[in-house]
């Protein structure tokens, strides 16, 4: 593991702090999910080290139980957006002709409606629960991750080694997984950084809206709803997700761009 | 300082670049080492040496000049009697483009192509404030004049796009010439073009040079093009000059065994084979073309090959060869006339095609870097057929790909490299190996050795005519090479726009008498002689006044 910049290292020990709070919520969190342990909106003490909420609960133990929340929810919709995404893509660039018209401008039609409102109407209309919630979500950032994945297949499809494997015979899902793919892991990874942190933005949003996570479970879109009244009266409590997504934002992508460096060497990432 | 008669002095020369390698430390390498040269005014001087072997990287440096992230590290530069080495960059800005030119390999991508052709030529010359427009532009007609460009007067007033890759190549070596230089450098003018369109170049270059007296560095690969335009050749490799000499004396009498071996290049020695009566690929009137295209790419084209022998299809680019080989593979499926291969009818389209029929037809790229899949190891490239054709698995495939790797002279330490960490002879070695492994009868090998240096073309023709031997397997042979083809075919197909304009064996189609076009064809390919373009040029006049 050495050689591994700076950068990349405090991205990946953040990141981990993260996940790990996540991961293991119920033996971190000092009180219970909604147990009610204090006043309303108390300022940061010993016993409340972020303070408590607008019903008394404490803030920290929120924000760790909420952290799991998105970061599940976020990571779950991230894997469902690129699995079909970069799926559909490559499939629409290796067999081009009309079946990539019909998926390339279906996608068109999905993307030229806005997502939120999309995503608005779909879990308006459905039961909010959280594989409702990923999958919805899933789908809907799988139209970017399809625009990507199609661009770089066109690219790689018409390349020398490509031809060859056509000529010695091989099926479509040998050139998708074993020729193209591996060529094309450096944009995806670029862009996997960047879709989770939408993914993130984007269940806070709709939590924030009310239709993403639902009460009693803690989300950060969820807490800044909760607590927003707050900030008339001076109270922090509603920044504190914010914060805690911008870090997270920051350190994922310090990863992504150190394991884009990593997949760019020709070496087929081995080195370094 | 120096006497009047040299323009150029490089004493020394130590040019250095930093390697970023992937996964290792930066490292600093010597590109050029201890390099020295004298040009005098109204010389031409000929680079020459394999790829690497820095000749390009001297010729940019008689600008000052080191392409990114190199350094002109130590020694002296002298031009007109001034040090430019270390020069500041408003003296070089006023050197570059005015002093020194440069005429660069690939002019299509030189010229800006949202521009005119005339605005690019005299740019230089306006912008060092030599003259008025009018008169730049008048010297610019005088040299499309001079370098023979069809309607010199309106030639100008065309895009880059509208005229020829040859006519461009010129229309560039105008614009080196035009603001009057002391010294341009050529680098490469002629590598991209076709052998017909060279001998054009070359002679529209030489009599440019002869013209304005201008001194001159050219650069190339080839010795008998470089033979014909100058003066003195230095060869070089890896950096170092290796021999430095008259043209004469370089090629009638070499001192160094680099050389030596540069000059007998291609002197194989392949005894043509008699045609077998059952031939192994039978190609009967195919059309093709390409979508919906009115005209065909390749039409009513019939050849033969027959068993272990080799075809060559020879011919200029866009003359339907490479189209030839798609038809064949079954990637475009022609539009009339019948493909027979082993005896059997071979179906049009690659998807009808069984994998038996699959098997035993393997093709071979020009490009080796991008026919292979960089993510994959040599050992993945040439075992997968091996899976794929014959379901080799674990210890028996390890060991045939070993045999295979054996057979393309590489050794044991190469089965997990990846491509990237190969050169490029290596290259097209595992490329060969991946089309033996699947046992094939016949191989396509499509300009195989066009991309690599002489040398290391020479070695690969070497072994391919060695496999050849040893498996029994059939090549048709794509290239626009003569001295390839001289080298290791038993029959010629001569293409031109899209049709056989002559077919028979070697001797056949290589004896006189000659159709006009394969006589221009011949006729234009470089000899290593002194006055060879002359000759040529002169007996071309003679025929044509004849007429």
């Amino acid at each position: 593991m050495k050689g591994i910049p700076l950068s990349a290292l405090l991205g990946m020990a953040i990141t981990a702090v993260f996940f790990l709070a996540a991961l293991f919520a119920p033996l971190i969190a000092p009180y219970g999910m909604s147990e009610i342990v204090g006043d309303v909106w108390e300022p940061a003490s010993r016993a409340h080290w972020l303070g408590t909420d607008n019903l008394g609960r404490d803030l920290l133990t929120r924000m760790i139980y909420g952290g799991r929340t998105t970061i599940f929810v976020a990571s779950a919709a991230t894997l469902v957006a690129f699995t079909m995404g970069a799926i559909l893509g490559f499939t629409a660039a290796v067999y081009g002709g009309w079946v990539d018209q019909v998926m390339s401008r279906g996608n068109d039609l999905v993307m030229s409606i806005p997502t939120l409102i999309f995503a608005l109407v779909v879990l308006s209309v459905m039961p909010v629960t959280l594989p409702i919630l990923i999958m919805v979500m899933g789908l809907l950032d799988s139209t970017r991750v399809f625009r990507l994945s199609r661009a770089v297949a066109v690219d790689i499809n018409v390349m020398d080694f490509v031809e060859a494997a056509r000529l010695r015979g091989e099926g479509q899902r040998w050139v998708i997984f074993r020729e193209i793919l591996p060529n094309a892991l450096s944009p995806l990874v670029a862009e996997l950084g960047l879709r989770f942190i939408f993914a993130i933005l984007f269940i806070s949003t709709l939590s924030f809206l009310g239709l993403g996570v639902q009460p009693p479970m803690a989300d950060w879109g969820g807490i800044v709803k909760e607590n927003r009244e707050g900030i008339v009266y001076g109270i922090p409590a509603a920044l504190v997700p914010a914060i805690a997504i911008v870090t997270l934002s920051i350190s994922v992508n310090l990863v992504a761009d150190w394991a884009l460096n990593r997949t760019t060497s020709l070496k087929g990432g081995r080195g370094g | 300082m120096a006497d009047q008669d040299t323009l150029l002095d490089i004493r020394n020369l130590r040019i250095e670049a930093t390697i970023y390698a992937p996964g290792e430390k930066p490292r600093d390498a010597v590109i050029v080492d201890d390099v020295s040269l004298k040009l005098e005014r109204g010389k031409v001087m000929g680079l020459i040496g394999e790829s690497g072997a820095g000749k390009s990287t001297i010729g940019l440096a008689a600008l000052s000049y080191g392409r990114g992230g190199i350094r002109l590290a130590g020694g002296e530069i002298w031009l007109n009697g001034r040090e430019i080495r270390a020069a500041g960059p408003g003296m070089l800005r006023r050197l570059r483009g005015r002093e020194v030119t440069y005429v660069a390999q690939s002019a299509a991508a030189a010229f800006n192509p949202a521009k005119r052709i005339m605005e690019q030529v005299i740019e230089a010359t306006l912008h060092h404030g030599l003259c008025s427009q009018a008169e730049a532009e008048k010297r610019a007609i005088e040299l499309f004049r001079t370098l023979s460009l069809p309607e010199p007067e309106t030639f100008g007033k065309r895009y880059p796009h509208q005229v020829s890759g040859g006519q461009l190549q010129r229309a560039m070596t105008a614009l080196a010439l035009c603001p009057h230089p002391d010294l341009v450098i050529f680098d490469e003018p002629t590598t991209a073009l076709d052998v017909t369109t060279q001998i054009d170049v070359l002679a529209a270059i030489k009599n440019a040079i002869r013209e304005t007296g201008v001194a001159a560095l050219y650069i190339t690969h080839d010795l008998a093009v470089v033979a014909q335009v100058s003066d003195e050749i230095m060869v070089l490799r890896h950096g170092k000059m290796v021999e430095h000499g008259t043209v004469q004396q370089i090629i009638e009498a070499p001192r160094q065994d680099y050389t030596r071996a540069l000059i007998s290049v291609r002197s194989i020695d392949h005894p043509e084979a008699t045609p077998t009566p059952e031939p192994l690929l039978r190609v009967q009137n195919v059309s093709a073309r390409y979508g919906a295209m009115a005209k065909d790419v390749l039409s009513n084209v019939s050849v033969d090959l027959h068993p272990g022998q080799t075809l060559a299809l020879v011919g200029e680019s866009g003359s339907g060869k490479s189209t030839m080989a798609r038809v064949i593979t079954g990637l475009l499926p022609p539009r009339a006339g019948e493909i027979t291969f082993d005896g059997k009818p071979l179906p049009p389209a690659l998807n009808q095609r069984s994998r038996e029929e699959l098997r035993q037809l393997q093709m071979i790229y020009q490009m080796a870097d991008v026919a292979m899949n960089p993510r994959q190891t040599v050992e993945t490239i040439i075992g997968r057929p091996l899976e794929f054709y014959f379901g080799l698995r674990g210890r028996k495939k390890r060991e045939r790909i070993q045999e295979l790797l054996d057979a393309i002279e590489l050794g044991k330490g190469f089965a997990d490299r990846y491509p990237a960490e190969l050169s490029g002879g290596q290259k097209q070695r595992v490329c060969i190996a991946r089309a033996l492994a699947a046992n094939p009868k016949m191989i396509i090998c499509d300009e195989v050795t066009s991309a690599l240096d002489p040398l290391v073309a020479d070695g690969i023709l070497k072994l391919l005519l060695d496999l050849q031997k040893r498996e029994g397997v059939a090549y048709l042979f794509i290239t626009h090479d003569i001295a390839t083809v001289r080298a290791i075919a038993d029959s010629i197909a001569v293409m031109y726009q899209g049709r056989v304009q002559r077919y028979g064996t070697k001797t056949e189609v290589l004896t006189p008498p000659f159709d006009a076009y394969t006589d221009l064809l011949l006729s234009s390919v470089p000899e290593m002689k002194l006055g060879w373009l002359e000759n040529v040029l002169e007996t071309r006049r003679m025929e044509s006044a004849g007429n």
